[in-house]
């Protein structure tokens, strides 16, 4: 303002068009700055630094992670450079992170999914780990490590079973019994209910609703078998077969047993009401482990498989969702990433992971599982007994499918359950969408 | 200056190079990063995409729309409840939220208390909005049930559980922070007010409800456009709330919105681009004739 009134305006410092033009020159640089480092990232990193995804981000899973990648550290002289997201973010972002510049090595899970990025060429195969690491799988875990080629794409750390849990301790105390069938199990939970108990603890509300799956899951496989299950979930089957509205006229005798007001609990605390003694059984995954702070309520912990519902199927199948590693398509470096994953499929590094993290079983047959606590060792046994080994409703189906119509299908169905017809014709309606043939 | 650059229309080589940097510019990333995605969007609504190799695009007409019209499950649940928020952020907050800043622009105590009181939902991230309200509605130790509870009530409502419900206990959460966005508006555009005409009509023996209406509302049309606008435009894009309380996983029964299924098909591991986009395009259209009707109608009236 003062610069009009003088003769010669001497401007010293910037002028008001310099300024404009820096700024403008910045958001330039600000718009140019991504294409720039796309360009600049190529495989040129250093030889002694593996990456590492994880989605180990809760606490027990982190540390757990942590112990492992230092041992391997020690052993290789590399070192892994971890970088962990949240459990739920990393599953929604897989599809645009592994297109982009995706860590050497990723957490990931064994079934459809895997296969599915397999065939995509997201993954890279790893059939020269498994020459090294073979050894210590049995048959059914090699045979969830391998993509619908034959090659080898996955390395297993842990499984661990989904079963009805409950407290030994309550059981004893009202003389319950542990029910085989689903006759008594239902005879169970009412007797529960008179007794003032929530039978079935209930939880899945926000982003929980997967947790239901498990008792769909597990209806069905007692009901119908493990081959009409996977083929239901592979798109293979109508949902409006008789079979599948049989699940849910079973599902809708174990309902009223449930706790209240599910829809808007979370897993952890329905987990809690159970360990509280509030909630008498849960049809949940041995990770309700990772709820359990004091170590006399983990050894008060039991549970028992899923009651038989048809004896031509009986207890044969146990869905146990297997975690691993995979390898991204293009890894800065391969060889590092390699001998990372032959040390993750080997004996130490489970009990590394399983020392810190004692609410999974070690996948490896050489892993020693002599520090197992009770709840491990019975775990181990079901996975062992079972003919069938089920990962989970989202890994064994598109994801995508589960979780955009069936999951809003069934929690829907959940809130007033009548015979379902509505609810699998919906659910119908979609299928082909998502499994094109 | 010497007085022949002050004629605009002869501009040096440099004027020049320069007026065509700084448009040019912002021009460009408009294009790139606005209208581009745009015409992509509806390009791929008219195919299918799993989002990994562009060769996988395949055209296939409008088979998403027709789907989406007839065969979508959740869309005409998302349509209804996007005309629901619409008409309980237009009938309850945003009138509420006038009705605020007019009272709280009075000469009364503590105005500036108050002010801050009722705005500071706004300030707050979303995140943190709806971690509130998720304490406020947990079934077992929520504030609500607590509060119900002690009252007698007795037993347990499930606030975000139920479908019939939780669209209702997050549009009170909307609602909570709406007001006071709108009573920041309005106290603005109060402030411009003229104090003059008030006092005007109070000799012309108004009383306090035809002050407001025959006098402040009409002139404040300025701030009322906005109101409205943003009012629309915050109830056809609503999201953030709906999924932080709907636990971040995408639409919910009895939450489902056109934004939520669009992310739906989108992000995830769903990866249906093609037919979240069409989902998208059928939102911008409807946000576009909504939006443009409004504005249309009341400069046209302007002008006239």
């Amino acid at each position: 303002m003062t610069q009009a009134s003088r003769p010669m305006p001497a401007a010293p410092g910037p002028g008001r068009r310099g300024v404009v033009g820096g700024l403008f020159g910045l958001t330039a640089a600000a718009l140019t700055a991504p294409v720039l480092t796309a360009c600049g990232a190529g495989p040129s990193a250093d030889p002694k630094t593996v990456t590492f995804g994880s989605n180990g981000a809760d606490a027990t899973p982190k540390s757990a992670y942590a112990a492992v990648t230092k041992a391997f550290g020690k052993e290789s002289g590399l070192t892994v450079r971890t970088n962990t997201v949240d459990h739920d973010t990393f599953q929604k972002s897989i599809t645009s992170y592994l297109q982009g510049t995706p860590d050497d090595v990723f957490t990931w899970f064994a079934g459809y999914r895997m296969q599915y990025f397999a065939k995509k060429g997201l993954a890279g195969p790893v059939d020269e780990v498994w020459d090294t690491i073979g050894g210590g799988f049995t048959d059914a875990a090699k045979q969830l490590s391998r993509g619908e080629d034959g090659r080898y794409y996955f390395v297993p750390l842990y499984n661990y079973p989904w079963a009805v849990f409950y407290r030994k301790s309550l059981f004893a105390e009202r003389g319950y019994q542990v029910p085989g069938t689903w006759d008594e199990f239902i005879a169970l939970a009412r007797r529960m209910g008179k007794d003032g108990l929530s039978p079935v603890a209930s939880g899945y509300g926000g982003g929980d609703s997967w947790s239901i799956l498990g008792a769909f899951d597990y209806l069905n496989l007692r009901a119908n078998g493990y081959d009409f299950h996977m083929s239901l979930m592979r798109g293979e089957t109508s949902w409006t077969d008789k079979r599948t509205a049989r699940v849910l006229d079973l599902w809708r005798e174990l309902t009223p047993h449930y706790q209240k007001s599910g829809g808007g609990r979370s897993w952890q605390d329905a987990a809690q009401s159970l360990l509280d003694k509030k909630s008498g059984m849960a049809v949940i995954g041995l990770f309700l482990g990772q709820q359990v702070t004091d170590e006399k309520i983990r050894a008060d912990l039991d549970f028992f498989a899923f009651p038989e519902i048809d004896p031509a199927h009986g207890q044969d199948a146990v869905e146990a969702p297997t975690d691993g590693f995979m390898l991204s398509r293009r890894p800065k470096n391969e060889d590092g990433a390699k001998k990372f994953l032959a040390y993750l499929g080997g004996a130490s590094a489970e009990e590394t992971y399983m020392s810190v993290d004692p609410s999974n079983l070690a996948v490896n047959e050489r892993a020693d599982t002599g520090s197992y606590n009770a709840l491990q060792k019975r775990s181990a046994e079901l996975i062992a007994s079972a003919k069938h080994i089920s990962q989970f409703a989202d890994r064994d189906s598109d994801p995508g499918f589960i979780s955009t119509v069936v999951l809003p299908g069934l929690t829907e169905w959940l809130g007033h359950p009548d015979d379902g017809t509505a609810t699998l014709k919906k659910i119908e309606s979609q299928r082909s969408r998502f499994f094109t043939a | 200056m010497p007085p022949a650059s002050s004629s605009p229309s002869r501009l040096g080589r440099g004027d020049r190079l320069f007026l065509a940097f700084v448009i040019g510019l912002p021009l460009l990333a408009l294009l790139v990063l606005v209208w581009l995605p745009a015409l992509a969007s509806i390009a791929l609504s008219f195919t299918t995409w799993d989002g990994i190799d562009l060769s996988g695009i395949h055209w296939t007409g409008t088979e998403n729309y027709t789907q989406i019209f007839t065969n979508y499950p959740p869309f005409w649940p998302a349509v209804g409840h996007n005309v629901l928020w619409l008409l309980f952020t237009a009938l309850l907050p945003t009138p509420f939220g006038v009705f605020l800043a007019y009272h709280l622009d009075q000469k009364i105590r503590f105005t500036r208390f108050y002010q801050t009181a009722i705005f500071l939902p706004m300030v707050l991230s979303l995140a943190v909005v709806g971690f509130v309200w998720e304490i406020v509605y947990d079934p077992d130790t929520g504030l609500l049930n607590s509060v119900l509870d002690a009252a007698g009530a007795g037993h347990h409502i499930d606030w975000l559980g139920d479908p019939d419900l939780n669209l209702w206990a997050v549009l009170i959460a909307s609602a909570w922070r709406h007001t006071g966005y709108i009573m920041i508006l309005y106290l603005a555009g109060l402030k411009s007010f003229d104090p003059a005409l008030e006092e005007a009509a109070a000799l012309d023996g108004a009383n306090g409800r035809q002050t407001f209406f025959r006098v402040v509302l009409p002139a404040l049309k300025p701030v009322n456009v906005i109101i409205v606008v943003v009012t629309v435009m915050e109830s056809l894009r609503a999201f953030d709330i709906v999924y932080v309380l709907g636990g971040g996983t995408g639409s919910k029964p009895g939450m489902e919105l056109l934004s939520l299924l669009i992310t739906d098909n989108i992000i995830g591991e769903s990866g249906h681009i093609g037919y979240g986009s069409a989902l998208a395009v059928i939102l911008l259209l409807v946000s576009l004739a909504a939006i443009g009707a409004f504005l249309v109608q009341t400069f046209r009236k302007e002008d006239a």
